[in-house]
């Protein structure tokens, strides 16, 4: 065998890198593997469910207007509120619009964050300056009243709701990462990228992104919860989405107006939701685990 | 002869620190490097030496412009250096910390063809990667590891790495900001005998930092050495490690011990003690003054300027002429 071919024969060399070592500690960690595969259960049947169902969020059954126990002939598998309508599928559309939210504004909220953070954190300076006394401004503005005033300006929907939550969001984001950036900042291999001369952007892009990634990671799966109970607070003062589309916040909110007489309303909803809440914690926790920065 | 690769001239980088406190505390300007020249001939390795905190990782970096200088000038073929880009083709540098100056999520490929994509934007991926095997086996790693990441090498691995970041664009010269010092004892010489074959092959250049005096007298051609900023002794290797002038490399070299017990016993015996003065208060006069054993009245008035003390051999010491008997 020439040494050409000795080459080619080891070729398939591959590396291990630190987010597959993370992965893989990641399902070893019982907790979070478990929140993770709950997780997709209720992603799934959320987005898909409401179709399989008999009945839809906003249909009435007639026949059943006051709140139906548990009725598997019916179709109601989990009954129905107090206007007739199923409970399972206005829980599943619910959840839908709430993690669709909690996502969507996240993804918002990440973006900016990052972006900013990073900038602020690399660049320094008046730039640093600059965007972080923004920052300290938007964190004293009363995000109720923030979000009323929105509402009062552009008329009550969806897009705006998550638009609100994640202009509110990204501030705690830009925080962590600027912090990081600075860390990294004075790393030897930030100082290498310069010296192979990449330009500030570049850097950025390369370097900076990729490193905060892990904290910024585990900061979303804490996140997406907060924003998904910022909404059914919102929801809770109306300020959410409009009937006859729901939410786990306004569902909740529903259920909780007929306690007494109906429990079962307010019970479903509420653990769906807190079940998703704990998932995404355990989750949250577990990626931390695995993403331990022990900086090799 | 033509002009040397690289002509440094009273080149200076002070840092502005607040000194007692966030709030009250003033800036003061410290004087990491202060009047410091040479030159350096293609080709040609320059040793520079001096304890921790003498400034010679900041004069290295003044270099390649990685930190601002003060003042002083800095020359690349007798002309003013090109714009930084440009610059930074041509100058490259190797740090210290094998692994911390690997981007830790890069693979070893990716950091080795960064310089690439960022001057070479006219190559395709494959001669991208057909470049970083050429130069993976330049530096003695296997072209099959290009997909491996920092944490996946040892030390003496990822040093090579960054050497193969260093010498990728085909520079005139690279500084070697200590790169051995943090490798074990055992792959050191494996490193520097490599910087020495790239350089022989390559025709680089080397500004060579540490603080090991044998390492330094193994690569150098010329060795500076640094004290607080500023240059104590500028001299052939050979006539500086035969007859160093200066008290200070004088006790740099007491420090060493020889193998030959022959002439370690004959060796002048120069003691130093204390510790080296904060930069921010550097004493009057010769900055070496507090430590030095010569030292008389004089060193604490009056800087001694670098003189010449014979051929190609530059001093800073009013007293270098004295006690030359022990030589
Ligand atoms: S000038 Fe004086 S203090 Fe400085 S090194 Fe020479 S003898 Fe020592």
């Amino acid at each position: 065998m020439t040494a050409n071919e000795a080459m080619e024969a080891t070729e398939v060399i591959g590396g291990r890198s630190l987010w597959q070592d993370a992965g893989r500690r990641l399902l070893g960690n019982k907790a979070a593997a478990t929140g993770l595969v709950i997780l997709a259960v209720v992603a799934i049947a959320s987005f898909v469910g409401p179709y399989l169902l008999p009945w839809s969020y906003d249909q009435i059954d007639w026949d059943h207007i006051e709140a139906l126990p548990p009725d598997i002939a019916m179709g109601h598998y989990l009954g129905t509120d107090s206007l007739g309508r199923d409970l399972l599928a206005r829980t599943l559309v619910g959840g839908r619009v709430s993690l669709t939210v909690g996502i969507l504004a996240t993804t918002v909220a990440l973006l900016i964050g990052v972006t900013v953070g990073a900038v602020a954190g690399f660049v320094g300076g008046r730039t640093d300056q600059l965007l972080m006394r923004f920052v300290d401004l938007m964190y004293s503005v009363p995000l109720t009243f923030f979000v009323i005033i929105l509402m009062v300006l552009f008329g009550r929907n969806f897009t705006l709701m998550f638009i609100a939550i994640g202009a509110v969001e990204w501030l705690t984001m830009a925080r962590i990462v600027r912090g990081q950036t600075l860390a990294l900042r004075g790393k030897e291999f930030i100082e290498a990228a310069r010296a192979s001369g990449g330009s500030t952007p570049a850097i950025i892009w390369r370097h900076i992104v990729p490193n905060v990634l892990g904290v910024v990671v585990v900061y979303v799966t804490l996140t997406i919860p907060q924003v998904i109970l910022l909404e059914s607070f919102l929801s809770f003062l109306g300020l959410g989405v409009q009937e006859p589309m729901t939410s786990w916040g306004m569902l909740i909110n529903d259920g909780a107006v007929e306690l007494q007489i109906n429990p079962r309303t307010l019970i479903v909803p509420a653990a769906f939701m807190t079940v998703t809440l704990f998932c995404f914690n355990f989750l949250g926790d577990g990626l931390r685990d695995a993403l331990d920065p022990k900086d090799r | 002869m033509s002009a040397p690769l690289l002509q440094v001239k009273d080149l200076a980088v002070h840092y502005k620190v607040r000194a007692g406190g966030v709030l009250w505390g003033k800036y003061q300007s410290l004087k990491a490097l202060d009047g410091v020249s040479f030159d350096l001939k293609a080709g040609q390795t320059l040793g520079i030496v001096g304890e921790s905190g003498c400034g010679k990782s900041t004069l290295g970096r003044a270099i390649l412009q990685l930190v601002p200088a003060t003042s002083g000038t800095v020359a690349w073929l007798g002309a003013p250096p090109p714009e930084l880009k440009a610059l930074r083709r041509e100058m490259q540098i190797v740090f210290q910390d094998p692994l911390a100056s690997l981007d830790p999520r890069m693979t070893a490929g990716d950091i080795i063809a960064e310089p690439l994509r960022n001057y070479r934007k006219d190559l395709s991926r494959e001669q991208i990667k057909a470049e970083v095997r050429k130069v993976m086996a330049q530096v003695g790693l296997l072209p099959s590891m290009i997909n491996r990441y920092p944490h996946e090498f040892s030390g003496g691995q990822c040093q090579r790495i960054g050497i193969g970041r260093a010498i990728i664009l085909g520079p005139k010269l690279v500084v070697c900001d200590e790169p051995v010092s943090a490798l074990d004892v055992s792959i050191r010489a494996q490193v520097i005998n490599l910087l020495m074959d790239l350089q022989r092959e390559l025709g680089l250049a080397l500004v060579f930092i540490s603080h090991d005096l044998a390492v330094i007298r193994h690569i150098s051609h010329r060795v500076l050495v640094l004290y607080l900023g500023k240059a104590m002794e500028l001299a052939e290797r050979e006539s500086l490690y035969a007859a160093p002038r200066h008290p200070y490399t004088q006790a740099l070299m007491a420090a060493v011990p020889i193998p030959d017990p022959e002439k370690e016993r004959a060796k002048p015996r120069v003691i130093v003690s204390g510790d080296i003065p904060s930069p921010l208060y550097p004493p009057s006069g010769c900055v070496f003054r507090t430590r030095c054993p010569k030292a008389t009245e004089i060193c604490a008035q009056v800087e001694p300027p670098l003189e010449s003390a014979g051929q190609d051999h530059m001093v800073a010491c009013h007293h270098w002429r004295d006690g030359r008997g022990r030589d």
